[in-house]
């Protein structure tokens, strides 16, 4: 796990009350939050913070795993 | 407002506004926690000229094509002037489509040149773009990082000076594509003249002062953003306000910081607003409740007859707050808007202009002139559009037809299109609907075949059947609008349905069906099917092969009743 995915799926957890133990980069997030995608531009916005970048909500079409999303936030970091 | 009646093509329109207005604030982009950019509009009109420089010494030359693919920004607006001042035809593209649908589209209209946002292009060059060998590429915000093989950075400053180029009222001045990502693309081509006439007939109806603001949120690729979010405030010296993101979170605060005055939404995201409205209000305590509920009354008895929008936003200054305290107008359009949420936005004093209006005929041939208001209808037609209700029944429902300054002048490189489009001069818009007594225009039903989401997208059933060729199982398919099949009178919850030919005296299989949601779910939400019927009888052909969907839907209709539809699990 890199270090972006590993500080990204402690920020999920929290934001969504889940247990970080059991979430893994290759995991949809949106099963294993069990979240829409209003609520993962929610978790974008936090994400946005922390890495302090700015990503375009169109960027987030087609991602769905925790590793995809860390890879967008390298991109841009 | 300038004159726009003496001036030739939008080139020169945008010059003389970029002159006129030149020390007004002309963009404004406002990321999430910083302004990213302020011009006026003679920095708009120097930075717009060093594009028309570039594109120049990039060959672009009267005539050519130069596409666009960006999100809302600055530099959309800014790209669009200055390839207009080369005398080229634009080409908006939709920054949402998929990389390859977003090729499709190129390898069509063949663009010259193509300004591109760099996460876009990121995605875009990973295809073969070997058809595009005459294309020369202008990234936007490409990092250092990045060499950019066989592309040229947007902010690169350009070897030579800009000449500017203008075009005549008949030339074309955009080609924008209505449908066609998987089918036959649908190219409008939208003259100098369309646009012109449409801008002046709008900043007459709707004028925007030069302290006003647009807030642009639809996608100005758009033909309502397009008009609303660049030409007309351009051309009245008002300014346009961007944001990156449209997150729900960021939008009232932007609104407020910036005192927006207009914006255009989707009927989608005006309903999204109102049931945030209405939740704010169900919290409140009930005598607080019922003050705000008497006010509302007020307001709407005191606009009966127009809006006041100083006076509602005294009498109901707390819900103005809650976009920013100077919103005036809501444009909505792009497709069907429910009068539930439209009367209740003019009821609070924020009235909504309920337009009706194809790409194939710029952004409106009707609109609401909100004296008074009216959410059942789409208004008039707009001044010099005539339209035309076509083998009317006996209710007076017939097919809408529009003739007037504003119809294209056909498809790109589609003849035979354009000529089941455009008759004797009338665009036939494949919708129903009958005038009312006061000569409003009420939609009820389509006639052609296709759907339009709520969210304003146009879905064409032949445009997605691509997505399920081989279906396991099945001799052969074609998706319908379901409402093509069984008219309808309504212009929402319109639904896409498959029929389905298994081979003969055979039974459909769940192999099929399971092979249908598999690729139906790969579809973007807003293209998928919802149902599906089992049709025994070989599909009817032409010559070509191509299947005679006007004679398969009068044959499934003739046997068959909407009951008969099977929903389709997603």
């Amino acid at each position: 796990m890199t270090a972006t995915e590993k500080r990204l799926i402690e920020l999920a957890a929290e934001r969504f009350s889940a247990d970080a133990n059991l979430l893994t980069p290759g995991q949809d997030f949106f099963e294993a939050l069990g979240i829409k995608s209003i609520q993962a531009l929610d978790l974008l916005t936090d994400l946005e913070d922390e890495f302090d970048i700015e990503i375009p909500d169109y960027e987030m079409q087609g991602v769905n795993t925790f590793a995809a999303l860390a890879a967008l936030i390298d991109k841009r970091a | 407002m300038l004159t726009l009646d003496r001036l030739q093509c939008l080139g020169e329109a945008l010059r003389d506004a970029m002159v006129t207005y030149k020390s007004n604030i002309a963009l404004i982009e406002a990321d999430r926690k910083r302004e990213s950019a302020r011009l006026t509009y003679r920095e708009v009109r120097a930075e717009a000229l060093r594009i028309t420089a570039l594109l120049q010494q990039y060959q672009v030359r009267p005539g050519d094509r130069c596409a666009i693919l960006m999100s809302n920004q600055s530099k959309w607006l800014i790209s669009a002037a200055g390839a207009l001042w080369t005398g080229a035809t634009l080409v908006p593209l939709d920054y949402k489509l998929t990389a390859p649908e977003q090729l499709a589209l190129m390898l069509h209209c063949q663009p010259r040149a193509l300004i591109i946002e760099y996460p876009v292009w990121r995605k875009l060059r990973e295809l073969d773009l070997s058809g595009l060998a005459q294309t020369n590429i202008l990234v936007t915000e490409a990092p250092d990082s990045d060499t950019l093989p066989a592309a040229v950075r947007w902010e690169t400053s350009p070897g030579q000076a800009p000449e500017e180029v203008d075009g005549q009222r008949d030339d074309v001045a955009c080609v924008v594509y209505s449908s066609g990502t998987g089918g036959t693309p649908k190219g409008c081509q939208l003259t100098h003249q369309n646009y012109l006439a449409q801008a002046q007939v709008l900043g007459r109806m709707y004028p925007m002062a030069e302290s006003d603001r647009y807030f642009s949120i639809l996608p100005t690729n758009h033909a309502i953003d397009f008009m609303c979010g660049f030409l007309v405030p351009f051309l009245m010296g008002a300014a346009v306000v961007h944001q990156r993101t449209l997150r729900p979170q960021f939008l009232g605060p932007t609104m407020k910081k910036y005192e927006v005055s207009h914006m255009a939404l989707v009927p989608m995201l005006l309903k999204t607003l109102e049931s945030r409205i209405r939740d704010a209000l169900d919290e409140l305590p009930s005598a607080q409740r019922q003050v705000i509920d008497t006010l509302i009354k007020v307001n709407d008895y005191a606009t009966r007859r127009e809006p006041n929008h100083a006076l509602s936003s005294r009498i109901l200054k707390p819900l103005h707050d809650r976009f920013g305290g100077r919103l005036k107008y809501i444009f909505c359009g792009g497709a069907f808007v429910d009068r539930g949420p439209a009367e209740f936005f003019y009821r609070i004093g924020i009235p909504v202009a309920i337009g009706y209006g194809l790409t194939e005929a710029g952004t409106v041939l009707t609109v609401n002139d909100l004296k008074p208001f009216r959410g059942d209808t789409v208004g008039k037609p707009v001044q010099g559009t005539q339209i035309e209700i076509r083998h009317p029944n006996e209710e007076g429902v017939g097919e809408v037809w529009a003739k007037g300054p504003t119809v294209m002048k056909g498809y790109l490189d589609e003849p035979e299109l354009t000529n089941d489009a455009i008759i004797d001069g009338w665009l036939r818009t494949g919708d129903l609907g009958q005038f009312d007594p006061s000569g409003h225009l009420k939609l009820r039903g389509r006639a052609k075949n296709m759907i339009v989401t709520e969210g304003g997208k146009n879905i064409y059933p032949e445009d997605i059947e691509a997505a399920f060729d081989g279906l396991a199982g099945c001799e052969e398919f074609a998706v319908f609008a379901a409402n093509y099949i069984w008219p309808a009178a309504t212009m929402t919850g319109e639904q896409l349905t498959a029929v389905l030919r298994p081979a003969a005296g055979e039974a459909i299989t769940s192999e099929c069906l399971d092979d249908l949601r598999i690729r139906n779910g790969r579809l973007a939400d807003f293209k998928r099917v919802t149902s599906y019927i089992v049709w025994s009888e070989e599909f009817p052909r032409t010559a070509s092969l191509k299947v005679k969907r006007n004679v398969l839907s009068r044959h499934i209709a003739e046997a068959m009743t909407r009951d008969s539809l099977k929903e389709l699990a997603q």
